[in-house]
């Protein structure tokens, strides 16, 4: 655990030792206002709660994410110190998980301050703020699943602007896996449980609820589970490729 | 002890370690040698188990990496390394990556600034303690490197290129400094100089191919030199120097017109230059000078892997 928990610290000190956080946690929050207030029509609404503002999130997501994940390996890969840091007496694991953490915590991080949105709706009206810290939940465990996906196309090249793209199209996939388009298009020949189970691993899907702050354990089943298996698929890919 | 059985290791079908062996025991300092690509940075990969072998084995003090993790990081405990390139995490300042290493190592938390000042001093890394490793020169980076391999004072050893962007004082420096931390360590350097084999080393071991063709002192290694114990000697102008050849102990003589210098070889473990000093000075021939010849071990060397390449050929 401790050993986990150093990574973590070096990790990240490092997001904030470049720009990289900073910059990150900006573009988020524009990226999220714009969202917010341009297409989620916040005003328009009329109602006090942050449903336009997580509609977003996964779409947010899926370009934001990546960013953050694609140094997770790569960088190591490229400057060498893969061979430094799997040399010292520590576990793949416990490295794979001390960056997952430390990113993910950026993410978390993003989401906090994002908080003079919650200020503003409790200011406007009185919304329901079990539903919005629901909601927050569940973005945050939705982040984690999307950069799993991130960090384990990460582990697979030295190259970031590879590892950016591909975590984005399978992102994209597992995004659009759930959406209305897919759906149908699948609804029309196929019988209904294939139809469910594409659903039903989408990141959209399961996180409709969470946006609505019904917090049901499948979805949150849903992306432990995936957080688990995208991060074991990069344990794997790392100690295959870490000879090349 | 290190005991390394029958090593290969395989990338794409293609053998770059083939059927290593070799042991190695506290106080053993090796000069790790081999043309570029011979598998040297990957044999010493496998040796601190960054790489698992094909096929073979590798015990350190009676562990092996492919037992359980437990033994793996036990085993890790007990080697410093480093790598080819000496990287390190460029966005750290030196004390913070020092730092890290130590907790990493999970060396107790009192003994971490000691140890840090310790190393410090010992690679001089004292004036840039405090700066980003990205902004430090080629040769202040090799000694971060060093420095995260000795902070632990480790019994194992392992140097992929230690002096290589380091200049002439600094090696010096670096040399001297695993010379003395040598003593009761088991130490594996590999390098390009071959200079730096015999300052440093006491054993050397030779791969090409994958395949050692050489292991051994580096005063063997100059042995296999023709010019060991050779004497040369500059005419002063041409003379009768076919005596020289039926002096006891002499094997062979070039002689390079034009320029008067004569080379006079000896037969294996002959010392030849008395004698030859004596046959000048009593058919008083006319010499300029009279020197023994410096083995070069760049020729040795060569000669080695050359003949390896064409076995390898065959």
């Amino acid at each position: 655990m401790s050993a986990t928990l150093t990574i973590f610290k070096r990790e990240f000190a490092s997001f904030f030792a470049t720009p990289v956080a900073y910059i990150f946690i900006l573009i988020f929050l524009v990226m999220s206002g714009v969202f917010t207030f341009l297409f989620g029509e916040f005003y328009e609404r009329g109602q006090a709660d942050l449903l336009s503002f997580f509609d977003f999130h996964p779409w947010l997501y899926l370009f934001l994410v990546p960013a953050i994940a694609m140094r997770t390996w790569s960088e190591e890969r490229k400057s060498g110190s893969i061979e430094l840091i799997m040399t010292l007496p520590i576990t793949t694991m416990q490295i794979m998980l001390g960056k997952f953490f430390a990113a993910w915590a950026i993410l978390g991080l993003c989401l906090l301050m994002t908080f003079p949105l919650f200020v503003t709706v409790n200011y406007l009206g009185a919304p329901d703020n079990g539903v919005i810290l629901a909601a927050y939940l569940g973005s945050w465990l939705m982040s984690g699943a999307f950069l799993a996906v991130g960090i384990c196309m990460s582990a697979t090249t030295r190259n970031q602007v590879v590892a950016f793209i591909s975590a984005i199209v399978i992102c994209f996939v597992f995004v659009l896996a759930g959406s209305p388009v897919v759906i149908d298009l699948f609804q029309m020949w196929a019988p209904n449980i294939i139809v469910d189970a594409i659903a039903g691993l989408s990141f959209l899907t399961h996180f409709q609820n969470m946006a609505k702050g019904v917090i049901v354990l499948n979805d949150v089943l849903f992306y432990v589970l995936s957080i688990a298996v995208w991060l074991f698929a990069a344990y794997v890919v790392i100690e295959q490729k870490k000879a090349h | 002890m290190i005991s390394v059985k029958n090593i290969s290791r395989v990338f794409n079908q293609h053998r770059v370690v083939d059927d290593l062996s070799f042991e190695i025991r506290p106080g053993d300092v090796v000069g790790f040698l081999g043309p570029n690509g011979a598998g040297k940075s990957t044999t010493m990969k496998m040796l601190t188990g960054f790489l698992p072998v094909s096929s073979g084995s590798i015990e350190i003090n009676g562990l092996s990496f492919t037992q359980s993790g437990r033994e793996a990081l036990k085993i890790k405990q007990n080697i410093g390394y480093l790598p080819e390139g000496a990287p390190a995490y460029s966005d750290m300042t030196v004390y913070q990556f020092l730092y890290f290493i130590t907790q990493v190592r999970r060396m107790p938390r009192t003994t971490r600034q000691q140890a840090i000042g310790k190393v410090c001093e010992q690679v001089q890394l004292e004036q840039v303690l405090n700066k980003k490793i990205e902004h430090l020169s080629k040769g202040f980076k090799r000694r971060v490197g060093l420095a995260q391999a000795l902070i632990h004072d480790p019994n194992i050893l392992i140097l992929d290129e230690p002096t290589d962007g380091l200049d002439p004082n600094q090696k010096y420096h670096v040399r001297q400094l695993i010379k003395n931390l040598a003593k009761d360590k088991m130490v594996i350097v590999s390098t390009h100089i071959l200079d730096e084999v015999a300052a440093v080393c006491n054993r050397v071991i030779i791969i090409a191919n994958g395949k050692k063709c050489f292991d051994d002192t580096p005063e063997t290694l100059k042995k296999m030199s023709p010019l060991h114990n050779a004497v040369t000697l500059k005419l002063s102008y041409a003379s009768d120097i076919s005596g020289l050849l039926e002096i006891d102990g002499v094997l062979d003589m070039t002689h390079t017109p034009g320029t008067n210098y004569v080379t006079v070889f000896a037969q294996p473990g002959r010392y030849i230059l008395g004698q030859v000093t004596s046959h000048i000075q009593y058919h008083q021939m006319p010499v300029d000078m009279v020197y023994p010849e410096e083995v070069r071990l760049d020729d040795v060397f060569r000669k080695i892997t050359l003949e390896s390449n064409q076995q390898e050929q065959v």
